[in-house]
């Protein structure tokens, strides 16, 4: 090998808000090092070729492969993993809703699912269905059908939104007040 | 499979990536979003690759406007083609193709570049690019490079690319007043790749028609196109059949794919008001 590739790569990153140093293989996937290395087998491998979403993370804030990113192509990046999202509670609306509508049966898919759900139901307004089908179109489900998951993640985005909308009209009414004692 | 490979390292500017290619000695491959390579890595189809990561070349990144081109660095993801202003309005094709390449996850870290580069006839981009009569602009160790979209794809991930060289953008003709785009693809699964697909310019008047999941490549249907600038969309149709050259694969036969590339079209000239 010439001197300037490496077969080992030295890294730091931060996995679900702590601070990590690894030395892994240069070809060493990310999903492994989760599952393998650090024990967090929360994330799922189904194809391994980027079809089935089982191993979607979180990657400074956008969805990614697990199965399709090498490790070394993270230095300095931000993970984030089911067990991280769970214990921080950025999703448990959605976690209780895919509970409430019967939306996992064995599990398989949904750390996939909520890590793809999640832009989603961040996002302004409340999708149509047919919009929540489309982002969802690269997490595959081979129990439920699919109708609950929508169901799930259409009550999220209508609760979120809900909750929004209450939090900005009060903003407007202390703004409006404001507004009015300076006059 | 878990990927099998030689070593990798990381170019922080293209004269670097360039002289990482030439200490690869042949075995060097450049490694973009990975969305292509390491699925490819993954299934054995490739092995013992030195990598060079050049994703962190900040000056390939973006959309920036030269004259009369748009010029979209290789590094720009398929979530920025999908949301970038300068791209809706001067390349509105791309902006439309964006989001039926693969799905969100993959549009996250998937380029432009490494989607023209790897070439498969069934991707969007390169069809575009051959409708938009686009430019590929090259680096190499003996400077730069340009080559018309259409004299870029040769074959089967197949391209005009040397080896020691590096897809740095592609230059897109900034759309004119009047001008219509329009892609339409049939897929069996949305962001799936195409079972057949078409991408449309009608620029003064005259229509450009790239097709894809048609052939060994992107294809320039001009049997289609004179056809639809006479306003005759049967003719185009019947033409189309003769212009693309689809095989048969699991996903469905080159008989199959041949229909739909019909139906597409008489969608399209719906869309465009043609007839
Ligand atoms: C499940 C799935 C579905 C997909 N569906 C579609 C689809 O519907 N339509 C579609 O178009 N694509 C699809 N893709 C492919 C995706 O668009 C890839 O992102 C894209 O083809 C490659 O871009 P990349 O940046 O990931 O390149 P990489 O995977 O990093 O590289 C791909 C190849 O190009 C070379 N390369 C990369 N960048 C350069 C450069 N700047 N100069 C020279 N060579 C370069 C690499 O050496 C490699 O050989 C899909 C992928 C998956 C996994
Ligand atoms: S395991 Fe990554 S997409 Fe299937
Ligand atoms: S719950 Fe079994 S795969 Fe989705």
């Amino acid at each position: 090998m010439t001197d300037s590739f490496q077969s080992r790569i030295d890294l730091e990153m931060t996995i679900n808000g702590e601070a990590v140093e690894l030395t892994v293989p240069a070809g060493r996937h990310l999903i492994d090092v989760l599952r393998h290395d650090l024990g967090l087998t929360g994330s799922h491998v189904g194809c391994e070729h980027g079809v089935c979403g089982a191993c979607t993370i979180l990657v400074d804030d956008s969805t990614v492969r697990g199965c399709l990113t090498l490790a070394a192509q993270l230095q300095g990046c931000e993970v984030w993993t089911i067990e991280g999202l769970t214990e921080k509670g950025v999703i448990a609306d959605l976690q209780k809703a895919f509970v409430e509508r019967n939306a996992l049966q064995c599990g398989y898919c949904t750390p996939g699912m909520l890590a793809s759900a999640k832009a989603l139901v961040e996002a302004e307004g409340v999708p149509s269905r047919e919009t929540i089908r489309e982002h969802m179109s690269g997490n595959y489900c081979r129990c439920t059908g699919y109708e609950a998951i929508v169901d799930a993640i259409e009550t999220v985005a209508r609760q979120r939104a809900d909750e929004t909308g209450a939090r900005s009209r009060a903003g407007e009414t202390v703004a409006k007040a404001r507004a009015g004692a300076r006059s | 499979m878990k990927a099998s490979i030689g070593g990798y390292t990381r170019a922080e500017t293209v004269s670097h990536a360039l002289s990482l290619l030439a200490e690869a000695n042949g075995a060097g491959r450049l490694l973009a979003g990975g969305q292509s390579l390491i699925a490819a890595l993954n299934l054995g189809t490739t092995s013992g690759d030195m990598l060079i990561d050049i994703a962190g070349i900040g000056a390939l990144r973006g959309a920036r406007i030269d004259g009369n081109r748009l010029i979209i660095g290789a590094l720009t993801r398929h979530a920025d083609i999908a949301s970038d202003p300068l791209i809706a309005e001067h390349a509105p094709l791309l902006a439309k193709a964006a989001p039926l390449v693969a799905h969100d996850a993959i549009r996250n870290r998937g380029t432009i570049g490494g989607s023209l580069a790897y070439a498969d006839p069934a991707a969007e981009y390169p069809a575009c690019a051959i409708a938009l009569d686009a430019t590929i602009i090259l680096e190499g160790p003996n400077g730069t490079r340009q080559v018309a979209a259409q004299d870029f794809f040769l074959g089967l991930f197949e391209t005009a690319r040397a080896d020691d060289e590096i897809l740095a953008a592609i230059a897109v003709p900034m759309a004119a007043d009047g001008e219509r785009h329009v892609i339409r693809e049939a897929a069996r699964r949305s962001g799936d790749y195409a079972l057949a697909g078409l991408a449309v310019v009608r620029r003064d008047g005259r229509h450009r028609i790239g097709a894809f999941a048609l052939g060994d490549r992107p294809l320039l249907c001009e049997g289609a196109m004179a056809a639809l600038d006479g306003g005759d969309i049967d003719g185009a149709v019947a033409a189309l059949a003769t212009d693309v050259d689809p095989t048969s694969d699991t996903q469905a036969s080159a008989a199959y794919r041949r229909h739909l590339a019909g139906v597409l079209l008489r969608r399209i000239a719906i869309d465009l008001g043609v007839g």
